[in-house]
């Protein structure tokens, strides 16, 4: 971890340090060597720290106002955008930062995909990022629920209801997620409770993930192992603060669009109709960050073959960094991956395409090629073309330019097993 | 470079937003209307505020509910800003039920600006019986609760037309362009002329449509003035904010032979 000894100027300092080294760790978070060549896709980890803190925030001061209660919920959400103070913003702001916390996490984990970040030696980082990703779509859902409207109901009904397929004690096991026979107050009890504890579970674990990524330090778009500190970094501070704060900026404005001019169009407009079990929406959508996944549950016409299938949707990724036999972390120098990484995106906003439209006719066609497609990609393709592929020259170092004449796999290998 | 670069990272936007209005299409598209609380500064029309509560007190409430708006936010900044005594007059015009008193009974008393607005009906089963089995919806949040929002309602309120042939409706329903599946349990309330506006204003359908929307959109969404101008105060200080740290990040990586 430590770079240089760091020793405190002032004796108080020095005696604190001594016994707890808070300021070696603040030394050690400045001075981080990083490559110096980390291109915008890289600031999103930093994007993603601040829209945690927003959502805990502003959800902190959400639950001040909220009544967790069937019959009071929605009156509640009422209350908060008319007489509290600011409340419409603060609604607005955690609502839409849900939506933003998402798109920068879909960066976030397909700049990874992209260049080799999963790969050797940051498979934890990897595999905690994914548990972060996992515990944020079950905070979101949950919080969707708890407005109560139309779309909250039925949507808890029927995630919910997933667990009835397993085979012996689905329903027991249903009853049991409710607390009672079906969606009602305390089902809306339990998932505020869980909501508001998610959060910081996710804090607990992005400690692990930036203490994970700190022993081996950042990948970079070249994907070569760096010496570390050497030409090739630089000191966390000032150089990527001062470049994620503007890369914030960025993201803040876009946020700032969607809050103050458009704040209810990623919701859905049935939201603000109260809950109600006697009647049913016409068509029952999941929030647009979960489209893709709904899309692969409703390819299988058989229920519990569908639940399987999505949940393996997500647990394969948490083997991707041994289904990928590539020598060479960054697709910048894998041509044939490349164009395979890109038609992943594509599939995958296809999935969350169809995932919005009714499941018949050519939408549930899509649905189940582009679920195969995706499959295929972490199954086949990637360790296909990992061992198959004749991958482009690599540089040695970030400072020099690529070397003359082709590199096979082993120079790059070579590069690798230098430090 | 850079240039390039900024358009990556908003093409997922693109992507996001694009999606939505495939949806559903079911239904006709409602009328478009160049509303004034459109935009990025858009700001509701006082007077049609006004004249769209009276149509709202006259005609729609003696069936429709607003129970999460009082009194004294029709006198508040941003909405139809009738002065304190209008307030008070409005107020005053509701007998409330209040209580229980110190004998334990309930009472009534003239409606203060503090009061919720009164409810047509006691409960949601008493306002279904009375309708023929249908609900009348509460308003307060109706422009949001609909697909389409204001332009929808508008739309809703002036769509009333003679069934097509072939189409048969029983009693108590009625046939609209507009509305999801063309059958509504309201009838066409609106007629030329049905209410005296205060300020003198023709009391034509289409009048009395766009005033009373325009009265719902507010009710919706009372907020609305106050979030597009700290909206555009925001975003000016972000972008000025942005321009600094950019140039300070210019500066910063000069020192470094890698280009940001």
């Amino acid at each position: 971890m430590s770079e240089q000894e760091y020793v405190p100027k002032s004796k108080a300092a020095k005696w604190f340090n001594d016994r707890l080294p808070l300021l070696t760790l603040g030394a050690h978070l400045t001075d981080y060597p990083t490559p110096k060549n980390l291109n915008y896709w890289w600031t999103f980890g930093g994007i993603l720290t601040f829209c945690l803190i927003t959502q805990i925030v502003t959800g902190i001061v959400l639950a001040m106002h909220y009544v967790a209660h069937a019959d009071l919920a929605f009156a509640s959400v009422e209350h908060i955008m008319r007489d509290v103070n600011y409340g419409w913003l603060i609604r607005y702001i955690h609502s839409n930062g849900a939506s933003m916390f998402f798109l920068a996490v879909y960066i976030h984990i397909f700049r990874s995909l992209f260049y080799g970040s999963y790969k050797s030696p940051r498979e934890i980082i990897w595999i905690i990022g994914l548990m972060i990703y996992l515990l944020m779509m079950a905070a979101a859902f949950m919080g969707y629920v708890l407005p109560w409207g139309q779309m909250s109901f039925w949507g808890a009904t029927v995630i919910t209801n997933l667990f009835s397929a397993i085979p012996l004690v689905g329903d027991s096991i249903t009853t049991w997620l409710w607390g009672a026979y079906s969606v009602d107050n305390p089902t809306l009890n339990r998932f505020f409770s869980l909501h508001y504890l998610i959060p910081f579970l996710i804090l607990g674990l992005v400690v692990l993930h930036i203490w994970a990524l700190h022993i081996p330090g950042n990948n970079n778009p070249v994907g070569i192992d760096i010496k570390k500190p050497s030409k090739d970094t630089v000191p966390f501070h000032p150089y990527i603060t001062i470049k994620d704060a503007f890369a914030l900026l960025v993201f803040m404005i876009i946020f700032a669009g969607f809050v103050f001019f458009t704040p209810n169009v990623l919701g859905h407009s049935d939201n603000y109709i109260p809950a109600n079990p006697l009647v049913t929406p016409a068509h029952i959508v999941p929030e647009w960050y979960l489209l893709p996944f709904y899309a692969i549950l409703r390819s299988v016409p058989d229920k519990l073959g569908g639940v399987i299938l999505m949940f393996s949707a997500i647990f394969i990724l948490f083997v991707l960094p041994w289904l990928d036999t590539s020598k060479v972390r960054s697709a910048v120098f894998r041509p044939i991956y490349r164009q395979f990484f890109w038609i992943l995106v594509i599939d995958v906003l296809m999935l969350g395409y169809v995932g919005a439209m009714p499941a018949e006719g050519i939408y549930l066609v899509l649905a189940r090629v582009g679920t195969i497609y995706y499959f295929l990609h972490f199954i086949v393709v990637m360790p296909v073309v990992g061992y198959l592929e004749k991958t482009d020259p690599i540089p040695m170092s970030i400072s020099e330019p690529v070397l003359s004449g082709g590199a096979e796999p082993s120079i790059a290998r070579k590069v690798n097993d230098k430090v | 470079m850079i240039k390039f670069k900024l358009r990556l990272l908003f093409l997922p936007f693109l992507l996001l937003i694009s999606f939505k209005p495939l949806q559903s299409a079911e239904m006709v598209d409602p009328i478009k209307v160049d509303w004034s609380f459109k935009g990025l500064t858009g700001t509701f029309d006082r007077a049609s505020l006004q004249r769209g509560f009276q149509v709202y007190k006259e005609v729609c409430a003696s069936c429709h509910s607003m129970q999460y708006l009082s009194y004294r936010n029709l006198g508040e900044p941003g909405g139809p800003e009738f002065s304190e005594q209008e307030v008070k007059a409005i107020a005053a015009s509701f007998e409330i039920e209040d209580g229980p008193d110190s004998q334990g009974e309930m009472f009534t008393r003239p409606g203060r600006p503090s009061d919720k607005f009164k409810s047509p009906y006691p409960n949601v089963q008493a306002a279904t019986a009375a309708n023929g089995g249908a609900y009348p919806p509460d308003m307060s949040v109706l422009v949001k609760a609909r697909k389409g929002g204001a332009n929808y309602i508008y739309s809703v309120l002036v769509g009333y037309e003679d069934p097509p042939q072939g189409v048969n409706l029983d009693d108590g329903v009625y046939y609209n362009k507009y509305m999801v599946g063309n059958k509504i349990k309201m009838p066409n309330n609106l007629i030329d002329g049905l209410v005296e506006y205060a300020d003198g204003t023709e009391s034509t359908v289409d009048q009395m449509a766009k005033d009373v929307t325009t009265f719902l959109a507010w009710a919706a969404e009372p907020e609305l003035e106050e979030r597009h101008k700290t909206g555009v105060k925001v975003i000016i200080y972000l972008v000025l904010l942005t321009l600094l740290v950019y140039l300070s990040m210019k500066k910063i990586w000069s020192r470094v032979d890698t280009e940001v």
